[in-house]
């Protein structure tokens, strides 16, 4: 694994605005099997520029729902998703997912993988540069030509947070991007994503499950209730990073949240 | 990582300088002097069938054989030609079932003319009829060649019109459940009497019979493509021309080349129905031409041309494959 100092393309980089995100009275369904299924119900917060926020909530509960909406793949049945000042009506490079599987396209180089948006979007003559840079940036300069079924579970899902990356996006949307890695590659992702987000600036919306998770890497979390998804609490982490686990605030938090989601007590 | 060093287990064992040098496998010499053997019989026992070919049968025997003991031979010096001895097992049984063959033909009449010539016969359908069974290779490669360019042109554009757009489906579903399942060879009679050629015929029949499983696979690859591949290049700022260029029909790939590879299959047996019917040209038309004059010899001769000719363009086909899906993991050896 590469190690922080020798990546210096980090500090060279410019830094990018963060985008503010307002979600305003969100509602939103499934009709399944002939029957209505509400997802969202009256769903309102806002995330700061800059900010990290944390997604937390039951089991399909709805919030890998709203980070759809957020990023424009779907359409709420009421209510408006606004990120700077805009309402959200299609996908858009600035505002990128990293999915829980890494969903690199086989048929591609981890290169020509990362470089996807940029080719998406005919800028990829001009900013070549860019996609070395990425994969520099998380590690896989030197597997930049191997194809996704020679990659481990956490280099796949590197190099698809080296695709979401190359398009400098001003809101990093993140469906619990590390859920399917090992617990010792999680740890390590966890701090370079800490990493990424303190030295690019952007916004970042992560969903976890991961209580622990959440509490080390966010600024906020927002917790929610069972289906249909309510905003149950929404608690400000207010710790230097890096952080440590056992600090005695993010245990009291952890057991709050916990008590939140109905697992009081016995934790 | 590991997985990384696996992929190229070969290029790893090339390098392996303590690997002692392989060595000529001793069944190669046996198989020589086998065909030696079978070369000194052809020459040496009179014929009972009057035939003009003996010699050169003999003396193609005596060469072949001659060229593996000088394989073997070559095998002690250089390990390319020491791994040619895998071969060995095959060329024996050859050398014995030609010795058989030649016994129970020209040395003793045992079979019965014209259907089981000798091989001195099929030798000489080669040497003295080659201009015209090149025409006829020549004639089917084109017709062959024509059909299948435009019925897997048609049949891919149509299975990814089927998979992408629900108004092309309206369109083209109907049409191809009931006319696709319909063997294209059900057409002949119309074809020929509908075309103003029979060239034109035969070149809308096969490619009838390539567009069909064309279009099914290609359908079934594009429709079978993970949503979450176009959610990824939607969000990344891909617009619907690039979804399904760069998208779905790379993505599709593997099933279209089994599309192209069922088409070819079924190409082939229309081509020679058409042939054997209509055209008046190509390796059909010698089969049947040379049935007509009872040249059995010709007609096996023909067949082995024609069995080269279907097995060297599935080759070429899974070539292509191999280097377009060079990705994939597991695939078939042909």
């Amino acid at each position: 694994m590469v190690t922080l100092a020798e990546r210096s393309i980090v500090a060279t980089a410019p830094p990018i605005v963060g985008a503010r995100l307002d979600v305003r009275e969100v509602d939103h369904g499934f009709v399944l099997n002939g029957e209505d299924l509400p997802v969202l119900e009256d769903v309102s917060f806002g995330v700061a520029p800059g900010e990290f926020v944390a997604l937390l909530g039951p089991s399909g509960c709805g919030k890998s729902t709203l980070l759809r909406l957020v990023a424009g793949l779907d359409q709420p049945r009421h209510g408006h998703l606004v990120v700077d000042g805009e309402e959200v009506t299609e996908p858009d490079p600035s505002r990128v997912v990293v999915f829980q599987d890494p969903t690199l396209y086989p048929w591609r180089t981890v290169w020509r993988n990362a470089s996807l948006g940029l080719e998406a979007r005919g800028l990829l003559k001009q900013q070549r540069s860019r996609v070395d840079e990425a994969l520099a940036l998380v590690g896989l300069d030197r597997f930049a030509h191997v194809y996704p079924h020679q990659l481990s579970g956490g280099m796949a899902q590197r190099a698809s947070l080296a695709r979401a990356l190359v398009n400098d996006p001003k809101l990093l949307i993140l469906d619990e991007p590390l859920g399917k890695l090992d617990s010792l590659t999680r740890l390590a992702m966890q701090s370079e994503l800490t990493r990424l987000w303190q030295t690019r600036g952007f916004t970042v919306l992560m969903v976890t499950h991961d209580v622990e998770e959440a509490l080390l890497l966010s600024n906020r979390v927002i917790v929610f209730s069972d289906r249909p998804a309510r905003l149950r609490a929404d608690l400000v982490v207010d710790l230097p990073y890096p952080r440590h686990r056992d600090h005695p605030e993010l245990l009291r938090l952890r057991r709050e949240i916990l008590g939140l989601l109905g697992l009081g007590g016995d934790w | 990582m590991t997985s990384i060093a696996e992929a190229s287990p070969r290029r790893l064992r090339v390098s392996a300088l303590d690997e002692p040098l392989p060595r000529p496998a001793l069944l190669l010499a046996v198989a020589g002097l086998a065909w030696l053997g079978a070369g000194a019989l052809v020459l040496s026992w009179p014929d009972v069938q009057e035939l003009e070919r003996t010699r050169l049968l003999g003396a193609l025997a005596l060469a072949f054989g001659t060229l593996q003991l000088a394989v073997y031979a070559g095998g002690w010096l250089f390990a390319w030609l020491a791994r040619l001895g895998r071969f060995a097992p095959w060329l024996i049984v050859l050398a014995i079932w030609l010795t058989a063959w030649e016994i129970v033909t020209a040395k003793l009449d045992l079979l019965p003319l014209p259907f089981f010539p000798s091989p001195q016969a099929f030798v000489e359908v080669y040497t003295d009829d080659w201009r015209r069974l090149g025409e006829s290779l020549l004639a089917s490669l084109l017709l062959l060649f024509r059909g299948f360019a435009i019925g897997a042109a048609v049949g891919f554009v149509a299975g990814v019109a089927l998979g992408w757009s629900k108004r092309a489906g309206y369109w083209i579903h109907p049409l191809m459940r009931l006319v696709g399942p319909l063997p294209a060879t059900a057409w002949l009679p119309l074809a020929f009497f509908i075309f103003p050629t029979s060239a034109a015929a035969s070149t809308f029949l096969i490619a009838l019979a390539t567009a069909f499983p064309l279009t099914v696979l290609t359908w079934s690859g594009v429709a079978g493509v993970q949503s979450a591949y176009y959610d990824v290049a939607r969000t990344l700022g891909a617009n619907s021309r690039f979804l399904v260029l760069r998208v779905a029909i790379p993505a599709a790939l593997p099933h279209v080349f089994v599309g192209l590879f069922m088409g070819l299959g079924s190409s082939f047996a229309v081509l020679v129905v058409a042939e054997m019917l209509g055209v008046k040209s190509g390796l059909g038309w010698y089969l049947q031409w040379a049935q007509g004059w009872a040249a059995y010899a010709n007609m096996y001769g023909a067949l082995l041309v024609m069995a080269l000719m279907c097995s060297a363009l599935i080759t070429l086909l899974f070539r292509v494959r191999d280097r377009l899906l060079a990705w994939q993991k597991g695939l078939v050896q042909w």
